[in-house]
């Protein structure tokens, strides 16, 4: 895959669909493509988060480690922003990402992804839609557990 | 007290003391040689004479006929009887064979004069070199190593010149002046008065003249000397110049000084030109005086007019021989300031007499016994006391600490016992032997230093290691005949010019003093103390990346084939055998540049340098003939606009860079100007070198990594094909320039990684290079290939000043280097102030276990690394103040537990 179908791919990641075509180009020829074997950790909870990943092909696994063992919370695909968090946050990783199949992703460093968002009004619209949506689905989520409970 | 020493047979660091005077250097040293000229010289003004009386002869008697008053007379000529003619051709010949005689002798002359001045050259530079070497180290503080290198290389030149014409001219020129001058008197007295006279203004004035040349001469040396200080300082504090912008403040220091030289040379040559003005306008007023004086003298009858022919004529040959006489003189008292300039300089008073520093074949070693020092004391240059009284006893096999602040007088201490430094007064005795009078044959068997810094020669890191061995040649070198004579007569050179008769062919490692039997061992025990310093895994590293040289060990190529086979093995196994991509002959390896597709090899050399390979015209030919030129100039083209395009924006040095590494921030406006250019011109028609840069950035493309699409299957294949192309059509000198791939070969031009590898690590896999080096290092263990690998990490040259290592791997070496020698006391101090706590508290066990029942003084930078050793001595002010086992002292209330505290 080239770097043109890189593009149209990054198009298609909410965060990014509606930044600048140049600042899109930019995005792609500055990150680093990596692909990870089935099984394959990509980071671990708790680690310093450097990068986030657009992934570009195959499944990617998200748990939490707790000390009765690691609870999946998440499955990650096609077009997916994975391990952003870390990066905006200024926190170590929060979850653990592992490959179950064979993954492709874009590594967008987090230098490079933090120049999209301070330059791009657009992308960082996008960006609190995406958190204020996890928020508002983590609120209900706690909202059930706590009704449930009673 | 022992002191009983067998000397080596040698010459050449005897007892040489530099003459004050260049006339005593010369006379001392080169009387003989000097002497058995002299003979030469008259000879040759004899058969000079004789070549200008002949010609007389010849007209008078031969041309004129003079000699034959009758058709049928005969003269005499070698005890025959020869008519005119042939009498004649018989003087001609004789004529020129006087010529042909005279020009031999003074072939000779100058052939022996340059001989002497070379021999006498050498003996003053290895003398002004053996000072150095002699020099105390504190006078190290006050000198620059760059004047210093000036002196013994540029000043002392053209004494060498000198000495050849030194007693020689004087006494040839002297002679001719003489001859010409009493022959003009012998004709007249007058006219031979005027002319002394003149020779006489000659003589007194001009020297007086050139009085303040010389005062000038000697300045413009010493602030030549002092420019190539300054500039070496700038050198050695570039970083600090940049780091205060203080580049325009250098500038107009140099140019101040570059100023002085220019107004001391410009009143040099005006002096200089008037001297010579004067000098022409006395040999020139002589003919005048001639003429007129001479004229009147004809005229009243006093003279015969042939007289006066012949006294011009005679007249002719006086001026050269003086004119070079003072220009003679002039260069003496030139080369005599200079000689006295560079003798000053290294007549230091406190140089070390020649026999501390004689080579010695087995000198008696102290061993176990007691260190005892008693009240040493050392004053530094302004005579304050660094080290004030200390005392102290303890068994040589013990462990010290030395513990104290900055300036405490601990570095001092330990230089002391290091004897680096003569103690101003005080004794040292180690088992018995007092190390004040002991040669450096003895302490530099017997003990080591490694401070902070430690320098590391230019050499790779083997030579640097073993330097600490090579006390005395141990074992003479084989010579065979032709060689056998060049070495004589080099011995012989040597010894006639008072260097030294050492060998340096010969085998100088001392392997007897390292605890080994030869170079296989001597690398093992190596291999141990890199370990022991924990540097072993460093040189490791370095083995993998450097190319091994298979001359020196057949089995390498095998075992590194091997271990590249069981590394496809490995990965094969372990299911990523795609992680890296093996170079095959028939396909394009899209992780490795195009250049090195091209290519298919490693270069040997520069031809085919892959950072410029499109400057190579057999590349370009190749290009051309396989059609491929267009594709990569149009390829470089496009690549050229993406990173234009993407990239003018930026600011510098932005990290977005670093994925496209062949393009530099700074090139993007000379490829924004290509573009535009092609823009307007086309690419057919814009300049080579432009087009060559373009097709350059194609060169540096990896098609995986850089994803720009615009390497696809043809253009693969049409690579693939130029290869074929390039290797088919090799030019016979270019073969070798390159070593190619080829998976059943080593290939001696690559790294040894390289070589197991046979191909690119992937880039688009995560963590592969990690895991592939890993794999690597797992491979080379389990074929016991690591001791190998070492081997090949030690003969990694370590750069100037060992700048291309780390400053602690430096340190580390430094240390291996004196324990290698196994001496009998090692003295550390703050040699690993450099490191990490950690790796320093590692290096201390290591050390410390080696050493064990073994000398080791060691001045620690925190106070409670103290705690591993068995003696502690505490320095405060230069003064001893607490003596003692750790325990004890970390907590009673003394000078170590406030030190402690402190920290």
């Amino acid at each position: 895959m080239s770097l043109e179908q890189e593009v149209e791919l990054i198009r298609q990641v909410q965060i990014f669909s509606k930044i600048q075509p140049a600042m899109q180009k930019l995005l792609c020829f500055s990150a680093e493509r990596l692909k990870y074997d089935a099984g394959q950790v990509m980071f671990n909870a708790g680690d310093v988060g450097e990068a986030a990943y657009i992934i570009i092909d195959g499944t990617v696994e998200i748990s939490v480690p707790t000390p009765s063992g690691p609870i999946v919370i998440n499955n990650m695909g096609k077009n997916d922003l994975l391990g952003e968090i870390a990066i905006y946050g200024e926190v170590p990783r929060t979850a653990t990402a592992k490959a179950i199949t064979k993954v492709e992703t874009l590594k967008i460093s987090k230098e490079l992804f933090m120049k999209v968002i301070r330059e791009n009004p657009d992308a960082a619209v996008e960006l609190i839609k995406i958190l204020a949506a996890r928020l508002a689905s983590t609120t209900s989520q706690l909202t059930r557990t706590r009704s449930g409970s009673r | 007290m022992k002191g009983d020493f067998s000397l080596i047979q040698y010459n050449g660091t005897g007892d040489f003391p530099l003459e004050r005077s260049l006339f005593g250097f010369i006379i001392r040293y080169s009387k003989r040689d000097q002497l058995l000229i002299v003979p030469l010289v008259v000879a040759s003004m004899v058969v000079y004479y004789l070549s200008l009386d002949l010609p007389k002869t010849i007209i008078n008697q031969a041309i004129q006929g003079v000699g034959f008053p009758h058709d049928d007379s005969v003269r005499r000529f070698l005890g025959m009887d020869l008519e005119r003619l042939p009498y004649l051709l018989a003087l001609s010949v004789l004529f020129l064979a006087l010529i042909v005689l005279n020009g031999w002798l003074k072939f000779q002359i100058n052939t022996m004069k340059g001989w002497m001045g070379e021999r006498m050259l050498r003996r003053l530079r290895y003398a002004l070199f053996d000072h150095i070497l002699r020099f105390p180290l504190a006078r190290f503080r006050r000198v620059k190593a760059a004047e210093m290198a000036t002196m013994v290389k540029d000043e002392v030149e053209p004494l060498g010149g000198f000495i050849g014409e030194a007693l020689i001219t004087p006494l040839f020129l002297g002679g001719q002046a003489l001859t010409a001058m009493f022959f003009i008197v012998y004709q007249q007295v007058w006219l031979g008065l005027i002319a002394l006279a003149v020779v006489g203004v000659q003589a007194v004035v001009i020297p007086r003249l050139r009085k303040r040349l010389l005062v000038l001469s000697r300045e413009r040396q010493l602030t030549a000397r002092a420019l190539a200080g300054r500039i070496a300082e700038c050198v050695d504090g570039a970083a600090e110049i940049h780091a205060h912008d203080t580049s325009n403040w250098e500038r107009a220091e140099i140019s101040a000084r570059l100023g002085r030289i220019f107004r001391i040379r410009f009143e040099l040559y005006q002096r200089k030109f008037l001297v010579k003005f004067l000098n022409n306008f006395l040999s020139q007023v002589t003919p005048f005086l001639f003429y007129t004086v001479g004229g009147y003298l004809v005229i009243v009858g006093r003279l015969d007019i042939g007289a006066l022919v012949a006294v011009i004529a005679a007249y002719k040959d006086l001026p050269t021989p003086v004119k070079e006489l003072i220009d003679w003189d002039q260069q003496r008292l030139d080369v005599e300031i200079k000689y006295n300039q560079v003798v000053e300089q290294f007549s230091a008073e406190e140089t070390a007499p020649a026999e501390l520093q004689a080579p010695l074949e087995a000198p008696e070693l102290p061993r176990d016994g007691r260190l005892k020092v008693s009240a040493i004391t050392l004053h530094d240059d302004a005579g304050a006391r660094v080290v004030d009284g200390v005392s102290f006893e303890c068994a040589l096999k013990e462990h010290i600490a030395i513990v104290g602040r900055p300036a405490s007088g601990a570095s001092e201490l330990a230089q002391l016992l290091a004897r680096l430094v003569m103690p101003t007064n005080g004794s040292i005795e180690l088992g018995g032997m007092d190390l004040t009078r002991a040669p450096e044959a003895v302490t530099g068997r017997a003990l080591a230093y490694v401070g902070a810094p430690a320098y590391l020669f230019p050499l790779s890191v083997r030579e640097n290691i073993v330097y600490s061995l090579k006390h005395r040649p141990v074992r003479p070198a084989q010579y065979e005949d032709e060689v056998r004579r060049q070495r004589d007569f080099e011995l012989q050179e040597a010894a006639r010019s008072g260097n030294s008769t050492l060998d340096v062919n010969a085998e100088w490692i001392d392997y007897a003093a390292a605890g080994v039997a030869g170079r296989e061992e001597l690398d093992a025990r190596i291999a141990e103390l890199l370990a022991v310093v924990d540097l072993e895994e460093t040189i490791f590293e370095l083995g993998l990346r450097g190319a091994a040289d298979t001359r020196k060990n057949s089995t390498l190529a095998e075992r590194v084939l091997a271990a590249r086979t069981r590394l496809r093995e490995r990965l094969a196994s372990l299911g990523i055998q795609d992680w890296v991509e093996r170079f095959d002959p028939n396909k394009y390896n899209r992780n490795a540049t195009l250049a090195e597709n091209l290519l298919f090899g490693t270069p040997v050399g520069r031809a085919f340098d892959i950072e410029d390979l499109a400057a190579n015209a057999y590349v370009r030919r190749v290009l051309h003939d396989t059609g491929l030129y267009e594709l990569l100039l149009r390829t470089g083209h496009k690549v050229a606009q993406t990173m234009v395009e993407l990239f003018s924006d930026l600011p510098p040095g932005h990290e977005f860079f670093a994925q496209y590494s062949f393009i530099r921030q700074e090139d993007l406006p000379q490829y924004k100007a290509i573009l535009q250019r092609a823009g307007e011109l086309g690419l057919k028609e814009i300049e080579e070198a432009e087009r060559l840069a373009l097709i350059s950035l194609t060169f540096k493309l990896i098609a995986d990594r850089h994803r720009l699409g615009l390497i696809d299957e043809g253009f693969e294949a049409r690579v693939v094909e130029a290869r074929r192309y390039f290797a088919a059509h090799l030019p016979e000198e270019l073969r070798r320039a390159i070593e190619f791939f080829d998976a059943q070969r080593y290939n001696s031009a690559a790294s040894l990684q390289d070589n197991i590898l046979f191909g690119k690590i992937v880039t688009g896999q995560a963590e592969a290079a990690t895991r592939i080096t890993a794999l690597v290092r797992e491979l080379m263990d389990e074929l016991g290939l690591r001791p190998l690998v070492v081997r090949i990490g030690l003969d990694y040259q370590v750069g100037v000043g060992g700048a291309r290592l780390a400053i602690a791997d430096r340190q580390k070496i430094a240390l291996v280097r004196a324990l290698i020698k196994r001496p009998e006391l090692l003295v550390v101090d703050h040699a690993v102030a450099g490191l990490d706590p950690a790796s320093q508290q590692r290096l201390l066990e290591g050390i410390l276990a080696e050493r064990k029942g073994r000398g080791l003084v060691w001045v620690v930078q925190r106070p409670d690394l103290a705690e591993r050793f068995g003696v502690v001595l505490v320095m405060e002010h230069g003064k001893l103040a607490e003596k003692g086992a750790f325990a004890q002292l970390k907590s009673n209330g003394g000078p170590l537990q406030k030190l402690l505290l402190a920290a």
